[in-house]
């Protein structure tokens, strides 16, 4: 049998688009998983969350992070870029004085961080923040 | 496996009663991620503390799940409410199963 030209395009645009697309596609569906995980598959709200990160950081190992929800009473981090997208959670107990937190995180290159607050009356709010990385932090 | 962890937390020594510390801590651990490899390509088995407690007096402060994105050295800084004098409790819980304690007193006055 003989492969049109068409055909033989369309199979390797196909076979491009599985080689390079794959690995993006799993890690989108992994952020996904793991929102769809800690809001039950609730919609979040792109407000009430702030996500400060750094719009460039030179060293992917410690990139400086902080999250302030008020009123929440967990959150969420994930970075979407990640080989394992979960960062950290946030549980905040009656003695806490803010719904806030700085630390430290590592990612692996260019891409956005994400955090979801969950709140007393089952909403879930999130922020989402795109960060540049020079070096990245997963020792590759 | 993780050797000289040593916890280190910075918080006020005194407050007035309602008021809202900040507090600070530092742990020296290497966080392994499980991602690196070795000079021979094996993988470096994931070695990671997964969990940071703070309390004060009993009632929780901020409970942490770390995952193998957190930097080595975990780093927070975070808030809590004072309205007596007491003791925060810092728990930091290693993946090998030991676990790194830390206390700070506060006079509320």
């Amino acid at each position: 049998m003989t492969a049109t030209r068409r055909q033989v395009l369309n199979t390797g645009l196909a076979a491009a688009a599985v080689f390079l697309g794959l690995p993006r596609l799993a890690s989108a569906q992994d952020v996904d998983a793991a929102i769809a995980e800690f809001t039950g598959g609730a919609e979040a709200a792109e407000e009430g969350v702030t996500l400060i990160a750094p719009e460039i950081a030179e060293n992917g190992n410690t990139v400086p992070i902080e999250i302030d929800a008020p009123g929440a009473e967990a959150i969420m981090v994930l970075a979407a870029g990640n080989p394992n997208p979960d960062v950290a959670t946030f549980n905040f107990g009656p003695a806490a004085g803010s719904q806030m937190a700085s630390t430290r995180i590592r990612l692996a290159g260019e891409q956005d961080v994400v955090a979801i607050g969950r709140f007393p009356d089952g909403s879930f709010k999130s922020a989402r923040a795109h960060v540049r990385v020079t070096i990245g932090g997963c020792g590759g | 496996m993780a050797e000289n962890v040593t916890p280190r937390v910075r918080a006020p020594r005194e407050a007035a009663p309602g008021d809202v510390v900040s507090i600070r801590t530092l742990i020296s651990h290497p966080m392994e991620s499980g991602q690196r490899r070795d000079g021979d390509g094996n993988i470096i088995p994931r070695s990671i503390i997964n969990r940071f407690t703070c309390d004060f007096n009993g009632e929780n402060v901020i409970d942490v799940t770390l995952e193998p994105a957190i930097s080595t050295n975990p780093y927070f800084q975070f808030d809590a409410v004072v309205n007596e004098s007491g003791t925060f409790q810092f728990t930091w819980y290693d993946d090998d199963g030991s676990v790194y304690e830390e206390t700070a007193d506060i006079a509320v006055a």
